[in-house]
């Protein structure tokens, strides 16, 4: 790892002005992301502003018909929170298989949404969810948030606050994980809303990264029953294709993740 | 350089370091404790998992000066005293949950915090899933699992896991 100077923010304007202050400076978090691809030295920013230690970033509350989830609350906190464990079970559930039981330790929720990994799992639940990325100086909607893998509408020095999710009537995820690294090869979160509106997100498949599986939606909005997507197919040749899985075989992956989430509903 | 303290092993510690010291290399070079080990050094092995106030992490994933102000137990901290095992090492020897012994001291850490989180309540398949994070070269895994199953009961029915903090949503997952 190259050098590299460390502080730590005690609130959201002192992190914000912190940073300002930096050459080359970068957030940190759970690090789980960023301290592995620093010392790979894919990643060399001069200074670091931890942001895991804010008080008003951790924690999960209920605000009207939405849970609010500080950036900074980690993996295991989500996924044993009894709040969010009775009113979306699914998110909860999402988060006790992100990686393993130390990545779920420190890594954030934040860091994870601001890293927009293509095959990571929170992205689909935000988009699913149709949440709102709350910042140091903006709210944006998931819709506009992710832009293209590793890509976010965030600013430079825009530190994300919170996710706030509405709560749905009801919303699964169906992950098949990447047997090595535990990563979605595909995941997708199913998720009927407040409305009765249907969404369908998918992660770890698409060559741009998330992406709402309209088609999908449509269908089970119509009839919500898995086999109302039989015969619905993403194009094999707008998917991932690495040394873990082709185009086409992400692409079938696709259909049988969704209609697992759809089998899970209830 | 930064000033670090924390508490490694009920002992207090402190030093001045480069802020790019990674938790692992505090620990090994700085303190001399090397029982926690390096295997991969890149997130994926568990090799170098110690217990961050009480939490199982990767100690190569974080920098030392991320620990400022934590209580740190490492492998050498777990058993009462010199003389002595600790349940879950006790079980490891008893079931030969090693071989080669590189991967232990991480699977020791890794299984005293999946015992806490799930108060003894452990099945073959949760303890493989809880596994995830540890890779082991040797043993096919098979004695290491029976070691943790064995442990946990021990611990359960000898009042060791009460003080465990309920992870109650991963309890009824
Ligand atoms: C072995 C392993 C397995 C994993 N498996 C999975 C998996 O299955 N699924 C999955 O989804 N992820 C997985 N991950 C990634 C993990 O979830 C990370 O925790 C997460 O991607 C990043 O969160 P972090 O808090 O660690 O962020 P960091 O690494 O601290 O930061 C990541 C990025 O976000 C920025 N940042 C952090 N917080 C903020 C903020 N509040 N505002 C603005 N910018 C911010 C940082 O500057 C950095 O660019 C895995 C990681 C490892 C090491
Ligand atoms: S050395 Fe830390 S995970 Fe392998
Ligand atoms: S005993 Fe050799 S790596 Fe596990």
């Amino acid at each position: 790892m190259y050098d590299v100077s460390y502080r730590r923010a005690g609130t959201v304007p002192g992190a914000v002005e912190t940073f300002s202050q930096g050459d080359d400076p970068k957030y940190v978090a759970g690090g789980q992301t960023l301290i592995p691809t620093m010392k790979a030295r894919l990643a060399a920013p001069s200074e670091l502003v931890d942001v895991s230690r804010i008080e008003d970033l951790i924690g999960i509350c209920e605000d009207g018909d939405r849970v609010i989830v500080g950036a900074s609350t980690t993996h295991a906190a989500v996924h044993a929170d009894p709040l969010l464990g009775r009113l979306i079970p699914g998110l909860a559930a999402l988060a006790g298989n992100i990686g393993d039981p130390m990545v779920r330790h420190r890594g954030t929720m934040g860091g994870s949404v601001v890293n927009n990994d293509p095959s990571a799992d929170y992205p689909a639940a935000l988009l699913a969810l149709g949440a709102t990325v709350r910042t140091d100086r903006r709210d944006v909607a998931a819709d506009d948030f992710f832009v293209d893998m590793f890509e976010t509408d965030l600013e430079e020095d825009e530190l994300i606050t919170a996710i706030a999710f509405p709560v749905p009537k009801r919303a699964t995820y169906a992950k098949f994980p990447n047997p090595a690294s535990r990563y979605a090869m595909v995941g997708v979160m199913v998720a009927e809303l407040a409305d009765g509106s249907i969404r369908v997100a998918v992660t770890g498949a698409g060559s741009s990264g998330v992406f709402r599986w309209r088609e999908a939606e449509t269908a089970l909005a119509a009839t919500m029953d898995a086999a109302a997507l039989d015969g619905l197919s993403v194009d094999a040749d707008e998917m991932l294709e690495d040394l873990h899985g082709s185009g086409e075989y992400r692409a079938h992956l696709v259909g049988v993740m969704a209609k697992r989430a759809v089998n899970a509903l209830s | 350089m930064t000033q670090v303290s924390m508490t490694v092993n009920g002992k207090a510690v402190s030093a001045e370091i480069e802020d790019r010291t990674l938790l692992v290399a505090f620990i090994r070079d700085h303190l001399g404790l090397t029982g926690t080990h390096v295997g991969c050094e890149t997130s994926q092995c568990g090799a170098c998992t110690v217990h961050v106030d009480g939490a199982a992490m990767k100690s190569c994933s974080m920098l030392a000066v991320m620990a400022e102000g934590s209580s740190i137990t490492t492998i050498e901290g777990l058993a009462p005293t010199d003389d002595t095992l600790h349940p879950v090492q006790e079980a490891f020897r008893e079931h030969h949950g090693l071989q080669c012994g590189f991967c232990t001291p991480g699977m020791i850490m890794s299984a005293t915090d999946m015992i806490r989180r799930y108060e003894g309540r452990l099945d073959e398949a949760t303890i493989r899933e809880q596994l995830e994070g540890n890779l082991c070269r040797c043993t096919g895994y098979h004695n290491i699992v029976k070691a943790i199953a064995a442990a946990s009961e021990t611990m359960a029915s000898s009042g060791m896991t009460d003080e465990g903090e309920a992870d109650t949503a991963t309890a009824a997952s």
